[in-house]
Order: structure tokens, then C-alpha cells, then sequence
């Protein structure tokens, strides 16, 4: 059987959490003393050698991103735990168990990019996750241990979108959370118009090992192409839901099946879906595929947040895309027209074929709109919000043939 | 209780500090007076009609009065399979208020949201922001009671 690889989550109910000895004593901190006797360069190749991709989704390099930031008298970090995809709560765990690994890979990162400003934009529905964090951090701070580095945490309101980096630089500005058209991305000009780094918080939690143990052991784990390991928190009907990390060769048969304890109440497996609720739906065929990125790219699914949603053979796939359709019909910000329009009416056609109410040319309208809209939004929230419409059409057509009214 | 005026003043100096002080005014009072914003708005130096804007673009962010108690109960997928309809339905006919809805004597507002981040115990409700997990319809009157 496949085993989980610690990293990020190493002192999960090994240490005292609201304790900075604890994380001291487990090593914490060594990491950033580290760090900051190398050079900047040194550190940001370190972590480009790594090649650690962004655990928030998007998957981008993160020592690359930080190498394009520009020399500036004010620049910022800033973390993303806005964690707004459902199915996702890996972020609450990780800084639940450990907030202060967050905080010493923020501060690596303020090293790297010479920052001493950092910004931890948490959502608005963990308030105990920020009492924790600001507790975290006056320990820090007081103890000496960041130096020079300062962190605020700032509270999300409940928008989805404010996952979405510009977005939530927009919101820690004080504005409504609407995305910001690229370029200039963050990197060159985000926070209050300054070279801004965002990561999410697993990429951060992970920069404490690749520091002290290099980045050569860290991309010799799990998938070459998008090494390491992946906090993956598991929801549905599996037997066990919980969160674990594992290395990113790991398939998802694996996950489900031996880490997942298999499908509730003796039932058979019917569909997963991967990612969050932008991701696409997997049917039986392809579980033996690996967790990493790329691999879920390859077969037309994402690994994006790791929420793992499981249905057994009684759950009723159109229902649940119906219910996704309104998720994204609600958290469209309104900005760009075809992320307004086109989640209201996805939504539309969605309730009419659940309802047993559509004609076969609803279903060309909802694959033609999915497609204009996989292209045209302005942000990743409308571009991935066909995703679990596309991928049911393709791998569950047979229930919304069923549904049609003919 | 602090007032409106003291609360908002605390973050005067805190770029970008209105939602922050928003989440403080709404701590205190469980949603934003319209008397909030305005004042909001001036210690910001942004228009009304802006300030307005932020406070509505949040769904965390209340503009309406809400009860004592605010249960919020999660619809996303993962909750929606976990039977989240038949609990919202519970809490609606024990309450005898519909989603959106106070309770006359202001003790208890019903709202929906989506996924609040505990998904490892569909269905879960919160209650000022607190989660309760793996909610069934038959634990509804029990976790009401707790509401004193
Ligand atoms: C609609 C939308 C929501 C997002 N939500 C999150 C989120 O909750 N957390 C997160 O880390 N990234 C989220 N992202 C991705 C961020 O835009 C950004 O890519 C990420 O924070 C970068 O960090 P990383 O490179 O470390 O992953 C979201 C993107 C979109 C388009
Ligand atoms: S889906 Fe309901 S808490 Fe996450």
C-alpha cells in the first residue's frame, strides 16, 4: 500500500500548535537562519531547482516567479488563504497544526525577494484560523526569531473570487474583490501597485525542508515534473475523510481506495472530482492515473486545491453539476461580461436538464457556451467554471441523454 | 459595547483597513448599520456610493439586520450530496422562517452559504461563525437549545 510523505504537515499533532518553542525545538526556524546567510540569488535557485509549483492551484513555478520580481524599495508577500473551493480544507489544516512553518516560509520568501512586509489574506470564515495566526505571530515577533520581517493578517469577506490573486489584492486594498486585468501581474505590480509575491500557503509551508535539505531532494520526490508531495483533503463518500499528504506520483486509486478506505456503505465507486468545484469529474476508467498536475492536465482534469470529492453509484451526477452551476453563478464577481452572462445561463440550461426539461440543442448551447467561456473570461473563476459541465458531457453523457425530453 | 464611531476610528490609519473595520463593526453588532458605512465612507475618504459597494460585494458582510444567532448552512457540493436540502428544510420548519429570514424576536437568522471549509464532516452549519459538523436533521432541535 501506497504510504503518506510528511512535509508540511511533519509536526501535525507533534507539537503544540499555538507553542513557538514547540516548532523551535522541532527544528523550526533553522531554516530562515539558513536561508538568510545566503545569497538572494543563491536561495531563489535553491527553490527554482526545486521546482516547486504553486500548491494553490495554478501550478507555477514558485522560485521562477520570485525570480522576476524587480529590484523596488517596497515589495510584498503575501499568502493566500483564502481557500474558497469547495471540498478544500487543507490550508485550515496546515496552519491549524503548524502556523508557524507558514510564517518562517513567508519570512524565506521576504529574504529571497527582499520584502519585509508580508500579508496573510485569510477568508472570513475561519475567525479562529486569524486568532491563531495573530497569536502565532506575537510569538514570533516577540521571540526575535523574524527579524525584521512583519506579517498582518487580513481578514477575506466571503467571495470566492478573492481567491484569485489580483482579486484579493483588490480586497486587502480595501476595494471590491474584482479581478484586475494582467498584465502587470503581481510580481512586477500588485499590492498598493508594488512587486508583489502571492503564494499560496502549502507552496510557503513547504520552503522551510526545501531550504534545509535542498532542492535536489525535494524534485526527487514523487513526479519529476511537479515534485514534492500534496496535501489532499478528502470529502464524499469515501470511508475515511480526512486530509493527507502524499507524494505526487500517487494515483488517485490509491487515494480513494487505500488512504480513502474505499467507497461508504459498501457501495460502488461512480465518479471523483478533483481539484475543487472548477475541477473536472473522473470517471473509474482513469483512477490509476497520478495525482501530479500534469498528469491531471493530460487527462483533461486538474489537481488544483487537492479537494477530492468522492460519488458513489447512487449520486446523481446532473444534479450535482447543477448545484456546481450555481455555485459559479453566484460567486461571478460581474465584472466580465462573459463570466456574468455566461454562469447565469449555464446555470439556466443546467436546471432545465435537471428538471427533464431540456431539448438535445440545449446541450449544443451549454457545450458551445462552456467553450466560449473556457476562452473568454477575464479570470480563472469563469475560465475553469465550465469545467465540471465539459468533463460530465464527455465522461457521464449517457445521464444527460437520459434527462432530455425527447 | 463599543460605539460604531470608536470602532471605525481604530482603523483609520490602516491601509485599506475598511473591510478590516467592517469585520470589527459587524463583531460587535452582527451586521453593518447603514449609520457604519456612512461614517465608514468619511473616515476612508471615499464616496458613500463606494463604500456601499465594498460592504455588498461581500457576502460575509451583512448591509440587512440579522438576529442574535446567524446559522449559515453550507450548500456547496459536498454538503449539497450530504443531504444539506433536508437540513436546511429542518432548521426552516423549526424556526418557521425561511432562508433569509430573522426570527420576530431577533434571536435567530437563517442564511446559506457556501463551502465554509469543513468538508471532512458534511453537512456542516455554522453559527456565528462556529462549525458544526456532520449535522443530521434530528440533532437540529438539540443544537437550537444551545442557542440561549
Ligand atoms: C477564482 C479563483 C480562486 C482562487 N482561489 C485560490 C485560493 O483560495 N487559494 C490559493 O492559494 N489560490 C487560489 N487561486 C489561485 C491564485 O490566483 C494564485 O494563482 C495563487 O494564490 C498563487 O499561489 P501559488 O503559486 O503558490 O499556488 C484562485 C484562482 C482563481 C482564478
Ligand atoms: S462543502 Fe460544506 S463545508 Fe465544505
Amino acid at each position: 500500500m501506497a504510504a503518506e510523505m510528511r512535509i508540511v504537515l511533519r509536526n501535525a499533532d507533534q507539537i503544540n500548535p499555538d507553542k513557538i518553542e514547540d516548532y523551535v525545538q522541532a527544528g523550526g526556524y533553522k531554516a530562515l537562519e539558513k536561508a538568510r546567510s545566503m545569497a538572494r540569488t543563491d536561495l531563489i535557485a535553491e527553490v527554482k531547482k526545486s521546482n516547486l509549483r504553486g500548491r494553490g492551484g495554478a501550478g507555477f513555478n514558485a522560485g521562477m516567479k520570485w525570480s522576476f520580481v524587480p529590484e523596488a524599495p517596497v515589495k510584498y508577500v503575501v499568502c493566500n488563504l483564502d481557500e474558497g473551493e469547495p471540498g478544500t480544507y487543507k490550508d485550515r489544516t496546515i496552519v491549524e497544526k503548524d502556523p508557524q512553518r507558514l510564517l518562517e516560509g513567508m519570512a524565506i520568501c521576504g529574504h529571497a525577494i527582499n520584502s519585509n512586509q508580508g500579508y496573510i489574506y485569510c477568508r472570513g470564515e475561519y475567525p479562529y484560523v486569524v486568532d491563531l495566526l495573530r497569536r502565532a505571530i506575537d510569538q514570533a515577533r516577540s521571540s526575535g526569531v523574524l527579524g525584521d520581517f512583519n506579517i498582518e493578517v487580513r481578514m477575506g469577506g466571503g467571495a470566492y473570487v478573492c481567491g484569485e490573486e489580483t482579486a484579493l489584492i483588490e480586497s486587502i486594498e480595501g476595494h471590491r474583490g474584482e479581478p484586475r486585468f494582467k498584465p502587470p501581474f503581481p510580481g512586477v505590480s500588485g499590492l498598493w501597485d508594488k512587486p508583489t509575491v502571492v503564494n499560496n500557503v502549502e507552496t510557503f509551508a513547504n520552503l522551510p525542508d526545501i531550504v534545509m535539505r535542498g532542492g535536489a531532494w525535494f524534485a526527487s520526490i514523487g513526479t519529476p515534473s511537479y515534485p514534492g508531495t500534496k496535501v489532499l483533503t478528502l470529502t464524499g463518500d469515501v470511508v475515511n475523510r480526512i486530509p493527507i499528504e502524499v507524494p505526487t506520483n500517487t494515483t488517485i486509486r490509491e487515494v480513494i481506495f487505500d488512504f480513502g478506505g474505499g467507497i461508504r456503505g459498501g457501495k460502488k465507486f461512480k465518479a471523483v472530482q478533483i481539484g475543487g468545484t472548477s475541477g473536472g469529474f473522473i470517471p473509474e476508467s482513469l483512477l490509476d492515473t497520478p495525482i501530479d498536475a500534469d498528469s491531471m492536465r493530460n487527462i483533461g482534469a486538474t489537481l488544483g486545491t487537492g479537494a477530492v470529492l468522492v460519488m458513489d453509484e447512487t449520486r446523481d451526477i446532473i444534479d450535482i453539476v447543477t448545484r456546481i452551476s450555481k455555485f459559479f453563478e453566484h460567486e461571478s464577481c460581474g465584472k466580465c461580461n462573459p463570466c456574468r452572462e455566461g454562469t447565469f445561463r449555464a446555470y439556466e440550461i443546467m436546471k432545465k436538464i435537471n428538471k427533464g426539461q431540456a431539448a438535445p440543442a440545449d446541450l449544443d448551447k451549454l457545450a458551445l457556451l462552456s467553450r466560449v467561456m473556457t476562452k473568454a473570461c477575464l479570470c480563472g473563476l469563469g475560465q475553469a467554471a465550465p469545467g465540471p459541465i465539459l468533463t460530465t458531457m464527455e465522461h457521464f453523457k449517457a445521464e444527460y441523454q437520459a434527462r432530455l425530453q425527447i | 459595547m463599543a460605539t460604531i464611531q470608536d470602532i471605525i476610528n481604530s482603523y483609520k490609519d490602516k491601509p485599506g483597513g475598511i473591510i478590516e473595520a467592517y469585520h470589527a463593526v459587524q463583531r460587535e453588532y452582527n451586521y453593518l448599520p447603514e449609520e457604519a458605512v456612512e461614517y465608514a465612507a468619511r473616515v476612508f475618504g471615499i464616496s458613500a456610493a463606494q463604500a456601499f459597494g465594498v460592504a455588498t460585494f461581500y457576502s460575509y458582510l451583512s448591509v440587512a439586520k440579522r438576529g442574535q444567532y446567524i446559522i449559515r448552512m453550507c450548500e456547496s457540493a459536498p454538503c449539497h450530496i450530504a443531504g444539506a436540502d433536508i437540513l436546511i428544510k429542518t432548521f426552516e420548519d423549526e424556526l418557521g422562517i425561511k432562508v433569509g429570514e430573522t426570527t420576530a424576536d431577533g434571536k435567530f437568522t437563517l442564511e446559506l452559504t457556501e463551502c465554509v471549509g469543513q468538508c471532512q464532516g458534511t453537512p456542516v452549519i455554522t453559527i456565528n461563525s462556529m462549525p458544526y459538523v456532520d449535522m443530521n436533521p434530528e440533532q437540529v432541535p438539540a443544537v437550537l437549545a444551545l442557542c440561549k
